[in-house]
């Protein structure tokens, strides 16, 4: 099997690796760099555990060809927090017991961070539609939707 | 499973490399071959593709639009031009499958999914492929109805008509989860109108057959009528001719055919969906 070379950045840091062909982007950000923020659950597009941002916009690392992503910026959760300091919508998701099992959560994060980006204000009907992608089996939502709001409006309390 | 992955510099080029291989697949936007890889799908054992700018361009054609197939679903919510095609490309997925779902890849997905090939069918799509013997076009109507047996090409683009109004291009996807969702059943209907008198009527369902289909029964039906409730009463009995839906997870035949008239008139009347 032929194996071919990959460079890209990974939450600003370079990374440079060899992929073998048909291989996904998940496999190779958790086999061959060790970042296991990303999550495999379906592999069909399905369940959005395994979303990343590819050039700030979010993609299925899973369905995406790794070869791809030849020069990309690429962007997981394990990127949000700096250092001890959380990111706003981590810390939104711990205060409002967003995360339960927490299979879906780096997989919310990364779509939530996707929508903050471009929309700090977001409605309630924008944050849904966001998470749309994204399948959550303990939580019910709820409390995914209203960390997202709240970290919206931190976000807004740092701006201001 | 080895799987080998070429890229090719034009459509044309990729085409050949299908025609001459065996169980050699295009890879579009991913969401269809990479699924079928992570599956383990021994048919895919060679996968081509190609950065062919022309798969990429949204253009005026005529009076209407042609579409490049490496076009995303987020390349049409980006387009005002596409302003027409934004409610069937908004139905697909949720935001990740959009920035990656290509119109190209959604002519080969399988019922219920293929939102954008029925919202296309309605407005007389013509598929351009390139395949071993070089380019040609063929109404996606044809297409659709023998997908497996044509798909020896690369689908380039797809042209439309430009509806003559917004009002006049209607799409529905009746779902039973929001707002990510799954077609019970799909309808998009054309409805160009002279005189208060609908003429020209183009009548298009996804998930009521094995691939999107059109609906001349109700095409017919509707010519010469006024859109109000006695216009359409002839074209709702006739809203399953010609039908074949699925029993899925999502629904039985029986109840996409009781709802179908349901759906057909609300969509007619302008109504939510």
């Amino acid at each position: 099997m032929s194996k071919k070379p990959l460079q890209f950045t990974l939450n600003g840091a370079n990374k440079a690796v060899f992929v073998e062909d048909g291989q996904n982007l998940l496999d190779v950000l958790r086999r061959e760099v060790g970042d296991f923020a990303p999550k495999y659950g379906c592999g069909q597009g399905t369940c959005g555990s395994c979303t990343v941002l590819i050039d700030g916009k979010p993609h299925l690392s899973c369905l995406t060809l790794a070869e791809r992503s030849e020069g990309a910026s690429i962007e997981t959760a394990s990127g949000l927090a700096d250092g001890p300091d959380l990111h706003p919508l981590q810390d939104a998701f711990m205060e409002h017991f967003a995360a339960q099992c927490g299979y879906c959560t780096s997989g919310m994060l990364m779509a939530a961070k996707a929508l903050l980006d471009h929309t700090p204000t977001p409605t309630r009907e924008e944050v849904v539609e966001a998470i749309a992608g994204n399948v959550c089996r303990c939580t019910g939502y709820e409390p995914i939707i209203n960390a997202i709001l709240d970290a919206a409006a931190r976000g807004r309390r740092f701006s201001a | 499973m080895t799987v080998t992955v070429t890229t090719y510099e034009t459509a044309t080029e990729a085409a050949h490399a299908i025609a001459a291989g065996t169980s050699t697949h295009f890879l579009g936007g991913g969401t269809l071959i990479m699924r079928a890889l992570n599956e383990g799908d021994p048919s895919v054992r060679s996968i081509v593709m190609t950065g062919d700018i022309a798969m990429k361009q949204i253009r005026p054609a005529g009076a209407g639009m042609e579409i490049g197939a490496a076009v995303t679903m987020a390349d049409i919510l980006g387009s005002h031009d596409l302003g027409f095609l934004h409610s069937a490309a908004r139905a697909v997925g949720g935001p990740a499958i959009r920035n990656m779902a290509t119109l190209g890849g959604n002519l080969f997905a399988r019922s219920p999914y293929g939102d954008l090939a029925t919202a296309l069918l309605a407005l007389d799509g013509v598929v351009v492929l390139a395949s071993g013997g070089g380019m040609r076009e063929m109404p996606l109507s044809e297409f659709l109805a023998g997908r497996d047996g044509v798909a020896k090409g690369v689908v380039v683009s797809v042209r439309v008509s430009r509806p003559a109004t917004l009002e006049a291009f209607r799409f529905h996807k009746v779902s039973r989860v929001r707002p990510k969702r799954i077609a019970v059943l799909t309808l998009a209907a054309h409805l160009p109108m002279n005189s208060g008198r609908i003429t020209g009527a183009r009548i298009a369902y996804g998930a009521m057959a094995p691939t999107p289909i059109r609906v001349p029964a109700v095409e017919q039906a509707l010519e010469g009528a006024s859109l109000d409730e006695q216009g359409i009463a002839r074209a709702l009995a006739v809203a399953c001719e010609g039908c074949a839906p699925a029993n899925d997870a999502i629904a039985s035949e029986w109840y996409r055919r009781e709802v179908t008239p349901v759906h057909l008139k609300r969509l007619l009347l302008g109504q939510a969906a």
